[in-house]
């Protein structure tokens, strides 16, 4: 007999690491303790996106969604909700400051306002069951294509579709398509750049573990319009779990004879391979990722000649990253035109004429609910981070977020009505990136968010070309001078002046966008720079060399009564007093840690 | 390295230059590192000049020419970890263990070392001890993970 | 399963289509059945049973069987509702052996028309009147 209900548990990294799979074994056991396991049938998902409430799982049909689950619960939720039918609303989610739990997930304004395409199979298929993607409409559009289109219907198909590149570029792929197409060659190649190299961003890895086959059949249609047999998945070894779904997705694809030789058998033939990378992030650009699958390091080459023309082992490559190859599928079977009606702008006539689509973006940092969100282009940066981000943690106020990792800006509380588009975060000095989107709160130093993201850049540089490897260098010590109060008026200016240079002269975009971070802070958040610089203050209260830490002894006494615990937790022994009375702070000692002003329960503690 | 974990790993790739980095990828994920007479041979084995693969080794981030810890101990430095503190983690590691970043301890049982994202920025901050990730940790619990080691 | 086809595909396409629509929670048609503690005590699981059997023996797509707590009348247990989609009120079915549960298939899941004499507004007619 089928089953009636199915408990869809997150088997996502995150939900992993916090024993996820220990709470499906759980579910498991105590189904069959109760005879139901002919009736109730649990299934783990792909990353579910609401990472911030894992482990969780949703239970269907009914749609009700648990979240931070324990082993100890899973009895109880056994018997209330399975055997008599009471949902259990401890354990469902309850937005911050409001009391009513909200029992389904198609209720929950994190998912409520999201568009999913790429991510439509997420929490609904098994990523590591094939038959389970079929169900949903798999491998439809590869028939589809190989039944009626000719590859040239389909490069067109994509070109009116608008669907341009989510790896952070933007570039129209139909033409990128075409242009490979066209070039003659004894072999193309197809290549998916899944080594997500941005520090805050987690959709390519989310998306390969949640629909491993939405990639692939992506690739298929591509291989097919573009005439290439052979493709790439280039991934980073630091995702396991992805990993190894993409490794049995492949030999499932395989063994139905979705890869190989006369596909569905209609004659056409593709195989996909996998290289990983070996945690470069210069990789993320592509000469420099086929150099690294060729077995080379990953360093970069000017591109006179486009990688379209001479790529991968010198033969005519197309690169695509996760996200653009997940979203063809669905264009081919749906139609360009219901493709271009979400989103802004008109492509009908210039394909750089408006962002189509959705994008997916990994929204981490000081929002409530971090996590995996995909929404239509053009959506504002308010309704991100206040409807489905949930706000900022513990009330605090928001100061800035972060868009398009290392090479993207910083966008400031003015511009939150931003629509989110290619064009629109370029025009204010940011960028759409890859999609890693990180919120900053009061309590963030800007110039020290600046440093952070050049001091990444600077060690992630090759080292090939001057501009990048110097200049980030010089960039780098004049901000450190900044954060430590040694900075003088000069530095800004030099700063600004160093950042253009390393702009316009590096060979690559790793170089060309790095000062990204530092050029939009000190556009927007100026007065920070001046602070550290004329004040030798730290309004974001994080650069240890400006801040003071100090008790106020009277809440010490009076609400804590002396508890000591600062003195216990602090590592450089600077606290002076004895349980019951007043505490204080030697100067001279304090590391600068924080430790004591996390650790305290009074709020006596205060920095400035 | 036994010799026949290292013709289990050869055999899994084409015996081609281009296979260089999947193969060191292979023996870093088992041994935490890349021993020097391992190398050699794999260079010879793939046709591949030792300066090469030296260059290799040095380039890439997942290498490692220096053994680590028995339980290698990552802190993620990715951007959603720096705005959650990842530095106070990573100093209260270094604290507990009395070495530095980089550094293995005298009884080989931990090194430590910061990361790029782990891609778990739901989570943040994010440490990973071997193969076991911990997330959300506050610099006050440092000490009890750690204590699960030993 | 060896190489496959188009019609392959479709077969495994077909054959998933009841599991998809359960795991979205989309249904034309949705089941509840009542298991409070008396709802469990007059049977309620063999209706549960019942139902999914007939789901599965006539292979229906579009059908949704799920459980709820009590409905608050105890005395006409076991019973469950039936929610056609864009139909104006749920039709509550009381005091259901498995061959009540076939004939509210027959007719009010298959065809629309609610099986009055197991109903329980026409029962409650019935005793007003």
């Amino acid at each position: 007999m089928a089953y009636r209900s199915y408990l869809m548990v997150c088997a996502g990294t995150g939900c992993v690491a916090n024993q996820s799979m220990k709470i499906k074994e759980k579910l498991e056991t105590e189904i069959r303790k109760k005879g139901l396991q002919e009736e109730v049938a649990v299934v783990t998902t792909g990353c579910n996106g609401f990472c911030a409430v894992g482990p969780l799982m949703v239970v269907q049909p009914d749609g009700i969604f648990y979240q931070l689950l324990k082993e100890t619960d899973i009895p109880y939720i056994v018997e209330e909700h399975f055997i008599k039918g009471r949902p259990v609303k401890e354990l469902m989610f309850t937005p911050p400051k409001e009391k009513t739990p909200i029992p389904k997930l198609s209720d929950i304004p994190f998912f409520a306002d999201q568009t999913p395409i790429v991510l439509r199979n997420r929490g609904v298929i098994n990523p590591e069951n094939i038959d389970d993607y079929i169900a949903r409409g798999g491998y439809e559009a590869i028939a589809k294509v190989l039944t009626s289109m000719t590859p040239e219907q389909v490069i067109q198909e994509i070109k009116t579709s608008g669907l341009r590149g989510r790896g952070g570029g933007g570039f129209p792929t139909g033409i990128k398509w075409e242009t490979c197409r066209n070039i003659p060659a004894d072999k193309h190649y197809i290549i998916c750049n899944a080594d997500e190299g941005d520090p805050g961003a987690f959709m390519d890895r989310s998306t390969v573990e949640s629909d491993p086959h939405a990639v692939i059949e992506g690739m298929l249609i591509g291989g097919y319009a573009i005439g290439s047999s052979e493709g790439y998945v280039y991934i980073r070894n630091e995702y396991p779990i992805a990993l190894d779904r993409l490794q049995t997705a492949i030999q499932h694809a395989r063994e139905y004879g979705l890869l190989g030789t006369n596909i569905l058998d209609k004659g056409f033939d593709f195989e996909i391979k996998i290289a990983r990378g070996a945690g470069a992030f210069v990789c993320g650009e592509s000469t420099a990722l086929m150099a690294s699958i060729e077995g080379r390091p990953g360093e970069p080459r000017a591109k006179y000649v486009h990688t379209v023309e001479k790529g991968l082992w010198d033969k005519p490559t197309c690169l695509n990253n996760v996200e653009t190859w997940a979203n063809v599928p669905q264009i081919i079977l749906r139609g360009a035109e219901w493709f271009s009606s979400i989103g802004t702008g008109d492509v009908s006539g210039d394909p750089w004429g408006g962002s189509k689509g959705t994008k997916v973006f990994s929204l981490s940092g000081k929002v409530n609910n971090t996590g995996l969100i995909e929404v239509p282009m053009g959506i504002t940066l308010r309704k991100i981070i206040f409807d489905i981000g949930g706000g900022i943690k513990d009330g605090k106020k928001f100061k800035a977020v972060q868009t398009g990792g290392p090479s993207g800006g910083f966008i400031p509380e003015s511009l939150l009505d931003l629509p989110v588009d290619y064009e629109e975060l370029t025009k204010v000095g940011s960028m759409m990136g890859s999609g890693g989107m990180v919120v900053a709160d009061e309590n963030n130093c800007m110039v020290d968010m600046a440093k952070y993201f050049l001091s990444f850049t600077q060690t992630e540089s090759c080292g090939k070309c001057v501009p990048c490897r110097e200049g980030t260098k010089r960039m780098l010590d004049i901000l450190e001078k900044i954060t430590e109060g040694e900075g003088t008026e000069e530095d800004l200016v030099l700063l600004e002046e160093l950042s253009n240079v390393v702009v316009e002269s590096s060979l690559c975009a790793l170089g060309g966008s790095a000062p990204n971070p530092v050029l939009t802070t000190l556009k927007y958040f100026r007065e920070e720079y001046e602070a550290h610089v004329k004040d030798k203050k730290c309004p974001g209260h994080a650069c240890r060399k400006l801040i003071t830490y100090t008790i106020d002894p009277h809440v010490c006494v009076d609400k804590g009564h002396g508890c000591h615990v600062c003195a216990k937790n602090c590592p450089d022994g600077a606290i002076l007093g004895e349980t019951k009375q007043v505490h204080t702070i030697d100067v001279e000692k304090c590391g600068k840690c924080g430790i004591c002003y996390d650790v305290c329960k009074f709020d006596a503690i205060s920095v400035e | 390295m036994n010799a026949q974990m290292l013709e289990t790993i050869l055999h899994r790739h084409p015996k081609d230059p281009s296979s260089i980095i999947q193969v060191m990828l292979d023996i870093q994920n088992e041994l935490y590192y890349l021993p020097r007479d391992v190398l050699n041979y794999v260079s010879e084995y793939l046709n591949v000049p030792l300066s090469r693969t030296y260059n290799l080794a040095t380039f890439y981030k997942a290498f490692s020419l220096k053994p680590k810890g028995k339980y290698p101990i990552a802190v993620c430095t990715g951007t959603a970890c720096h705005v959650q503190g990842a530095i106070k983690i990573m100093e209260q590691i270094e604290r507990e263990l009395h070495i530095k970043e980089g550094e293995t301890t005298p009884d080989k049982k931990f090194s430590v070392e910061s990361v790029r994202c782990l891609g778990c920025c739901g989570l943040a901050p994010v440490v990973t001890v071997g193969k076991n990730l911990h997330g959300r940790i506050p610099t006050s619990k440092v000490s009890k993970i750690l204590k699960q080691y030993e | 399963m060896g190489k496959m086809n188009i019609e392959d595909l479709e077969k495994i396409r077909e054959q998933g289509r009841y599991k998809m629509a359960l795991r979205q929670g989309t249904g034309r048609v949705r089941i509840i059945v009542h298991m409070g503690t008396c709802g469990i005590a007059a049977g309620a699981r063999g209706i549960l049973t019942a139902a999914m059997k007939e789901i599965e023996l006539r292979g229906l797509h579009d059908v949704i069987v799920t459980n709820a707590g009590c409905a608050g009348l105890c005395s006409h247990e076991p019973m469950m509702t039936v929610e056609v989609l864009g139909e104006s009120a749920p039709v509550k079915y009381v005091y259901l052996t498995a061959e009540k549960v076939k004939r509210i298939f027959d007719s009010h899941v298959l065809k629309g028309q609610v099986t009055k004499e197991f109903a329980l507004e026409v029962v409650s007619e019935k005793t007003h009147s």
